[in-house]
C-alpha cells in the first residue's frame, strides 16, 4: 500500500437497522424478554411477612440498616460471603454456558441485549420497518420525521423511567417510595438515580446499542477463551451455499440466494457469511431469517445454524455432524457444573446452619490486664453480640475453661442482657481470676466466652484468652 | 519493519510477533469526540477547581472550592449539633449521669472524654489508662484503687483541680514527710518491715513487731491505724497489692526516707486559662474515666 491511500484512523458508525424476523429462535428471544423484564420490573412489588418489626419487601437491599432481604433469608454485613459465593457461582455460570452454547449470554440474556431488543421494537412500532426507517433516516427533515422521532424518543424515556425507577425500589419499601415519588417527596438520591438510569437506559438500548457489545464489553474477548471447537456457534455452511448467487437459474450456483436477508435482521450489522466475528453474539435472528428464506425457495433449512468448529470440518469433509448433547456434555462443562454446583451446595449448607446469635470477641489490649486492689487480676473484653432471631430477646453470657475465671457484665449484677430484634450490642465485659490463681499468675490462659439465647436455648461461642501477671 | 498487509479490507499494522499480526482496525468516531469531551471537561477543571501549582499555593479554581474550608464548615456543623448535650453536660449531676447509660449525653460524655483523655491525660496516665508502666507514680485508672476518692464526682474534683499544684487554691494536697529527716535508720528498717506485712508479705517479725509501734506514732494520723488509708487526705491504702511507686523493700524504704511528691496539673479553664479544659470537657473525662473498670 502507498502512503496515499492511508486509511483513515477513525471509522464513522455504520447505522444498523434490524428487519422483523420471525422463527424458533425469534420466539425464544420474545419469551426471555418477556421473562427478565417482568422479573426485573415487578419483584420489589413482591410483599414477605417479617413480622411487626422488619420490612415486608420480599427483595429489599437495605442500605440504611446494613441488610439485605430475600424471600426467607437475610443477609447481615458480616455474611457478605454469601453474596461473594453468589457472584462466584454466577461467573462459574457465564463460563458454563459459554464453554457449552458460545455467547448465549450475550445473545439472550444480557441486559443490553434484552433492553437493545425492547427499543428496538417499540423503534419498530413507531417508524416502520427496516426499509421504511432507512427511508426515514436519509430524508430530509420535516414535520413527519420531527413527528415520528419526538415520539420514539418520548416512548423511550417513559421506558427508561420506568427502568431506573424500577431499580431504585429495591433499595426501599417499593410502594412508600412509589408515592413519595410522585408526591414529590423522595430523596434527591432516588430521583438522581432515576435520572442517571433513564438517560442510561435510552443512551445504551436505544443509541449506542451494539457499539456498547464491541467497544464497551470486556465480556466478548474474554469469552474467547472458554470456548474451543466443540463450543456451539453461530455458522454459514458455505460449502453448501456458495457460490452464492440470485435468480431463477442455480447453475453452478450454491444454496445462498443472496437475498441478504440474514443481514438485513442482523442487530449487530454483521454478515454471518464472512465467517465467526467479534460482532456475533449469537442471537440466532439470522437462523430464523434465512431457514424462513429457504422454505419459500424450497431448500433445506439450516444454510444458517447452530454449530461447532468440529461439526463444520466433518460436514465439509462429507461426514455427519455429532448429536447437540454429545458437544454439550463433555469434560470441560462436566467441570464447570461440578464447581458450580459445589459452590452452591456450599452456599446452602452455610445458610442452614449458620446461627442467628453472631458473637465476636474483642479482647483489650492495651493494657493487658489490671491488678485490682485485692491482687486480682482483671481483663476487658468487648463483646459484639448480633440478635439475628426476629424477636426481642434475653441473651446469658458464660464463660468455661478454666473454673478460677469470673465474669462480669460491666455495669451490671446479671449474666444476662437484653437485646433487641435484629440489633447489635457492643457490651464490655470484665473477667477475673483472684489473686495467687493459676491464671492470675500464668501469661496466658485460653478460656471460652459462651452467649446463649435464653428462648431457642442455642448458642455460640468464641474462643479467646486471659493475660496473667507473667504476660507483662 | 515487516511489511503491511491487507485481510478483508483491513490492513495489518506491519507488527509481528511470533506470527501473530496487528490489524489496524480504525477508532470508532464517536471515541475520538469522546476523547476530545475529556479534555475540553479537563481544562474546564482546571479552571473551575485549585489545580495549577504555584510557588506557595496554587490557582484558587472560580468556584471557590476549598477542602480546608468544607473541614472547618465540618466541625463548625457537629459544634453545633453537640452544643445543646455539651451545655447540658456542663450542668449535670455527674453522679445522676453515670447511673443513666442509656441516656444521650452519658453516650456523648464517654466518646468525648475518650478524646479529651487522649489529647490531655494519655502522656503520663497512658493511652489505655494504665499508668503506662507498673510503679512509675502514674496511677492506673482502671482499678479500684483511689487516692482521693472514686466516685465521678471524685474524679471530676481531680481533673478540675489537679494535684499539688499552685494554679488552682483547692488543688488535692498531701506531703507525706521525708522520714529519713525525721526517724533513725532502724526504726525505718522496722516500719517498712510493718508496712510491707500489711499486705501479706513475709517479713522479718520481729522487726515487724517493733515497727508496729513507730507506725502508729508516726504514720497512722494520715494512713490510718490500720493502715487503710484516707482518700480525704490523699493517704494511699498500704494494706492492698497496689502500689503507686512499688511494694518491693527498696522502693517502700525509698518512699519512707524521701516521700514522694507526684504532681497533676489543674485542668479546668478556670485556673489554666486559655489552655484548661471547658467545664463539659471536664466532666466528659471524669465519666470516661470512671466507667473505665474502676469507678465506684
Amino acid at each position: 500500500m502507498s502512503s496515499t491511500d492511508e486509511p483513515s484512523l477513525y471509522a464513522k458508525r455504520e447505522p444498523v437497522f434490524p428487519r422483523k424476523v420471525s422463527g424458533k429462535f425469534r420466539t425464544l428471544k420474545w419469551w426471555i424478554m418477556a421473562v427478565t423484564l417482568g422479573i426485573y420490573y415487578l419483584t420489589p412489588w413482591i410483599r414477605w411477612d417479617r413480622g411487626p418489626v422488619l420490612p415486608d419487601q420480599a427483595v429489599l437491599i437495605d442500605m440504611a440498616n446494613r441488610r439485605f432481604f430475600f424471600f426467607w433469608i437475610e443477609i447481615w454485613p458480616h455474611e457478605f460471603y454469601f453474596i461473594a459465593g453468589l457472584l462466584i457461582m454466577a461467573g462459574l455460570g457465564l463460563f458454563l454456558f459459554t464453554s457449552a452454547l458460545g455467547r448465549v449470554w450475550c445473545g439472550y440474556t444480557c441486559p443490553q441485549t434484552v433492553w437493545t431488543d425492547l427499543f428496538v421494537l417499540t423503534e419498530r412500532w413507531i417508524e416502520g420497518d427496516r426499509n421504511a426507517r432507512v427511508r426515514l433516516w436519509k430524508q430530509k427533515w420535516n414535520a413527519e420525521k420531527i413527528r415520528k422521532r419526538l415520539q420514539k424518543y418520548v416512548v423511550w424515556l417513559l421506558i427508561g423511567l420506568a427502568t431506573g425507577g424500577a431499580w431504585i425500589f429495591y433499595f426501599a419499601d417499593a410502594p412508600t417510595l412509589l408515592q413519595n415519588l410522585v408526591t414529590g417527596q423522595a430523596h434527591p438520591i432516588a430521583y438522581t438515580t432515576m435520572a442517571i438510569l433513564t438517560f442510561t437506559t435510552v443512551f445504551m438500548g436505544g443509541i449506542a446499542r451494539e457499539q456498547v457489545c464491541i467497544y464497551a464489553c470486556p465480556w466478548p474477548r474474554i469469552q474467547a477463551a472458554m470456548m474451543d471447537e466443540d463450543t456451539i456457534t453461530i455458522g454459514y455452511r458455505e460449502w453448501r451455499g456458495e457460490p452464492r448467487g440470485r435468480g431463477k437459474a442455480r447453475d453452478g450456483l450454491g444454496d445462498c440466494i443472496d437475498c441478504n436477508a440474514c443481514v438485513n435482521v442482523c442487530p449487530m450489522g454483521i454478515d454471518i457469511r464472512d465467517g465467526q466475528q467479534l460482532e456475533c453474539i449469537t442471537c440466532g435472528l439470522c437462523i430464523d431469517a434465512c431457514d424462513d428464506m429457504m422454505e419459500k425457495v424450497g431448500k433445506p433449512r439450516g444454510l444458517i445454524d447452530y454449530f461447532t468448529l468440529r461439526d463444520e470440518e466433518v460436514e465439509r469433509a462429507g461426514g455427519k455432524a455429532k448429536d447437540i448433547w454429545r458437544h454439550i456434555f463433555r469434560p470441560r462443562t462436566m467441570l464447570y457444573t461440578a464447581l458450580w454446583s459445589a459452590v452452591g451446595l456450599g452456599l446452602v449448607v452455610a445458610l442452614f446452619v449458620r446461627s442467628e446469635i453472631d458473637l465476636t470477641v474483642r479482647p483489650e489490649r492495651n493494657p493487658l490486664f489490671d491488678q485490682m486492689s485485692d491482687g486480682s487480676v482483671r481483663n476487658t473484653y468487648e463483646l459484639r453480640i448480633r440478635n439475628m432471631t426476629g424477636e426481642d430477646r434475653p441473651f446469658r453470657i458464660t464463660i468455661s475453661g478454666d473454673p478460677m475465671l469470673f465474669l462480669q457484665i460491666e455495669g451490671s449484677p446479671y449474666e444476662t442482657v437484653d437485646i433487641g430484634t435484629d440489633e447489635m450490642l457492643i457490651q464490655r465485659v470484665y473477667v477475673t481470676a483472684p489473686a495467687g490463681s493459676e491464671p492470675a499468675d500464668d501469661a496466658r490462659t485460653d478460656f471460652r466466652i459462651w452467649v446463649e439465647d435464653l428462648e431457642s436455648n442455642e448458642r455460640t461461642h468464641e474462643d479467646t484468652h486471659f493475660n496473667g501477671l507473667e504476660s507483662r | 519493519m515487516s511489511e503491511k498487509k491487507d485481510y478483508n479490507g483491513v490492513e495489518t499494522t506491519g507488527h509481528e510477533w511470533d506470527g501473530i499480526e496487528e490489524l489496524n482496525n480504525p477508532l470508532p468516531r464517536w471515541w475520538v469526540w469522546v476523547f476530545y469531551a475529556t479534555i475540553i471537561w479537563g481544562i474546564g477543571y482546571t479552571i473551575a477547581y485549585p489545580a495549577w501549582p504555584g510557588i506557595k499555593s496554587s490557582t484558587a479554581g472560580l468556584l471557590g472550592y476549598s477542602t480546608r474550608a468544607n473541614v472547618a464548615e465540618d466541625i463548625a456543623d457537629v459544634n453545633a449539633q453537640n452544643a445543646a448535650l455539651r451545655t447540658e453536660l456542663a450542668g449535670a449531676d455527674l453522679a445522676a449521669l453515670v447511673d443513666n447509660r442509656d441516656s444521650e449525653v452519658y453516650s456523648y460524655a464517654v466518646n468525648g472524654g475518650r478524646a479529651v483523655f487522649a489529647a490531655n491525660c494519655s502522656q503520663c496516665h497512658g493511652s489505655g489508662a494504665d499508668g503506662v508502666a507498673p510503679a512509675n507514680g502514674y496511677p492506673n485508672l482502671r482499678d479500684d484503687a483511689w487516692l482521693w476518692g472514686g466516685t465521678v464526682e471524685d474524679i471530676a474534683f481531680t481533673v478540675a483541680h489537679g494535684i499539688r499544684n499552685e494554679q488552682s487554691l483547692d488543688a488535692r494536697w498531701s506531703e507525706m514527710p521525708a522520714f529519713g529527716d525525721i526517724l533513725p535508720e532502724e526504726e525505718v528498717e522496722q516500719v517498712v518491715q510493718y508496712v510491707l506485712s500489711l499486705s501479706g508479705n513475709e517479713t522479718d517479725a520481729a522487726l515487724a513487731e517493733a515497727g508496729a509501734e513507730v507506725f502508729d506514732l508516726n504514720c497512722s494520723s494520715c494512713h490510718g491505724v490500720e493502715g487503710m488509708g484516707d482518700t480525704f487526705q490523699g493517704a494511699p491504702n498500704l494494706t492492698d497489692a497496689i502500689w503507686l511507686y512499688g511494694g518491693d523493700e527498696d522502693s517502700v524504704t525509698e518512699t519512707v526516707m524521701n516521700s514522694r511528691f507526684g504532681v497533676m496539673p489543674a485542668w479546668s479553664d478556670d485556673y489554666r486559662v486559655g489552655a484548661g479544659l471547658t467545664q463539659d470537657e471536664v466532666n466528659a473525662v471524669a465519666v470516661y474515666v470512671h466507667q473505665l473498670g474502676g469507678g465506684q
